[in-house]
């Protein structure tokens, strides 16, 4: 089965979640999507044995047979090419890698090469896999999409996914059996709630909650739940405790054995909402 | 060529002339961005406030005023196919690099770019790209300043140019005012970009945790590429003093200031919980030391104006 946990926003405790199953199962394979901050590893500190530079196609322009016309330009829904005083400049970083220019322009002047924008990770037997986009780098999904070409089909796959509800957050869950959804109970939380509940309807995955630091009052978010028929499939508590341990790289499910069961439990609970 | 100017950013220094912006971002979320900007939105005078976050746009959520402009956003183009021309050769889907036509050649809208690639091979023209909307955008009168917003379209393309909308929208309704405040979005790929380009100040909110730490390194690398001053607010600073200090001493060595330290406090949680901002809570020491942040800040960014 494959899980992604994701969150409207950052900050909510997705990747301690998403971390936590993935060492509360005896085998399984975590996948951090979140490649514009990957954390996972800090907490399970894998041993990287391989890092492939993730390429993607630009477009090089042969002065000599280039004549000007200027069809590439007008071709490139992106503005990254612009012709000035009858030469192609071209705005590599924001890219897309379509290809159209190529196929506008009329004297075959257009070629492409690789750019690297980023890195994909794994340790030995590609249990845990990360992508890294380089600094300065725009366009994160190129790297998403060499994560997915890599995805074991033998064991169970944990996705933490990049924050928000944009394009690379569905890049991030397509193909997924199950999303978790992580919130906090403050008002924030819920309003973000709403956002990633509208995104996985929209896509077509069943999914459930993890309340995250729920203290004694969780009203708005269970109340939102409720009204949607959304079910909370686990709570784990505000402490201090935790928070602590966290900020150490440490998961509770690391320190405390009833945690491992807990969030064992969980992966039950979605492998039932798959077949439910 | 190399070292040109994208769009993105080229666009980004357009908006806004003549004014101070500080963006206030964080690697990940959560660490406090929103509350802090929301603090100084009511402690800061004669400000304007912008929140880039449109994946999640949470500061509207606290400040509320009257609607000034309130529009839908088209930042992104869908491949559309008419099927009563279309003779099924299959090409279009040949030419699709991002899979986005199927085997009965329709168009995965989430998975189309808008690139228009197909448009260019189909012999019989019938494919046609169409403006589609992302997002909306919003300008709102509040008793705490203009404040320009906007919201992306669940799973829609195209970020950072509504982040540059919002930005734009704020160039639009100035009136004098010194400062702007940004909610910046989080990450270091397209819409944190749109967020930081052409600012005058880049506050960087992060938690003293291992993920903290690292997030923060991102964050400087960024600020470094783009040539933006990088400032640091340490929040919950007692919740692990040790990496606080690693914070400090990782700060130091790379030159940007340590502006703020606040400690944790529960009644910040209960604050939000009541749509109440921290300063507004009446939480004293935190109170106080956002005002100090806010002090040192203004210091700051003039004496970097003047150098
Ligand atoms: S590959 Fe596509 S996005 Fe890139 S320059 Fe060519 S037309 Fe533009
Ligand atoms: S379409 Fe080809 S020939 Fe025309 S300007 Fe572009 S690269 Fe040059
Ligand atoms: S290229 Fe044009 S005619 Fe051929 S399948 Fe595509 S849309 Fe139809
Ligand atoms: S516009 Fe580009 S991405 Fe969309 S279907 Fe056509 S070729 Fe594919």
């Amino acid at each position: 089965m494959k899980i992604a946990v994701l969150s409207g926003k950052g900050g909510t405790g997705k990747t301690t979640v998403a971390a936590s199953i993935a060492t509360s199962l005896e085998q399984c394979q975590y996948i951090d999507c979140d490649v514009e901050e990957p954390n996972g590893a800090i907490f399970l500190k894998p041993d990287i044995k391989e890092s492939l530079p993730v390429k993607v196609p630009v477009p090089r322009v042969e002065e000599l047979k280039c004549s000007g016309c200027g069809f590439c330009a007008q071709a490139c829904q992106f503005n990254t090419l612009a012709v000035v005083k009858g030469k192609v400049l071209v705005f590599q970083e924001i890219c897309h890698h379509c290809g159209a220019c190529l196929i506008a322009c009329p004297q075959g002047a257009i070629t492409e090469m690789d750019r690297e924008i980023g890195v994909v990770e794994y340790n030995e037997d590609g249990t845990f896999m990360q992508g890294k986009l380089n600094v300065g780098e725009p366009i994160s999904v190129p790297i998403i999409r060499e994560l997915k070409r890599r995805v074991k089909n033998d064991m169970p796959v944990i996705f933490d996914c990049p924050p928000g509800a944009s394009c690379t957050v569905v890049h991030s869950i397509e193909g997924c059996d199950y999303c978790l959804l992580v919130t906090e109970p403050t008002p924030f939380g819920v309003h973000d709630l709403k956002i990633a509940e509208q995104l996985v309807r929209k896509v077509g995955i069943p999914f459930g909650v993890v309340l995250n630091k729920a203290l004694q009052a969780n009203g708005s978010v269970q109340e939102f739940c409720g009204r949607n028929d959304v079910e909370i499939l686990m709570e784990i508590p505000f402490s201090q405790a935790i928070a602590a341990y966290y900020s150490q790289g440490l998961l509770p499910a690391e320190y405390n054995p009833e945690w491992k069961d807990r969030f064992r439990k969980l992966y039950e609970k979605a492998e039932r909402g798959v077949q439910g | 060529m190399e070292g040109q100017v994208p769009e993105i950013i080229r666009k980004g220094r357009e908006g806004c002339t003549g004014l101070k912006q500080i963006a206030f971002v964080s690697g990940k979320g959560g660490t406090g961005k929103t509350t802090l900007v929301s603090s100084l939105a009511n402690l800061v005078q004669n400000k304007m406030l912008a929140d880039c976050d449109v994946d999640a746009p949470n500061l509207r959520i606290i400040i509320n005023g009257k609607v000034r402009k309130q529009e839908d956003y088209f930042g992104a183009k869908e491949a559309f196919i008419d099927p009563t021309v279309c003779l099924k050769c299959g090409l279009c889907k040949e030419t699709c690099r991002f899979g986005a036509i199927s085997e009965d050649i329709e168009i995965i809208p989430f998975k189309c770019e808008g690139c228009g690639a197909c448009t260019l091979v189909c012999p019989v023209e019938a494919i046609c790209l169409k403006e589609v909307k992302t997002g909306r955008t919003c300008v709102t009168e509040t008793p705490m300043g203009t404040f320009s917003h906007a919201m992306l379209d669940v799973g829609a393309e195209g970020s950072g140019k509504l982040v540059t909308e919002v930005r734009k929208n704020i160039d639009g309704f100035k009136n004098n005012e010194e400062w702007v405040l940004i909610d910046g979005a989080s990450g270091i790929g397209c819409a944190v970009i749109a967020s930081i380009t052409g600012v005058d100040a880049v506050v960087a909110v992060s938690e003293p945790t291992r993920s903290g730490l690292h997030d923060l390194e991102r964050v400087l690398d960024l600020a470094e590429h783009f040539q933006i001053p990088l400032f640091v607010c340490i929040n919950k600073y007692d919740l692990n003093r040790e990496i606080t200090a690693l914070m400090e001493r990782f700060c130091k060595n790379n030159g940007c200031p340590v502006i703020g330290k606040i400690p944790f406090d529960p009644s910040i949680i209960r604050a939000l919980q009541e749509f109440k901002t921290p300063v507004e809570a009446g939480s004293k020491e935190v109170t106080e030391e956002i005002k100090s942040i806010w002090r040192r800040l203004t210091v700051e960014v003039m004496s970097l104006g003047k150098s």
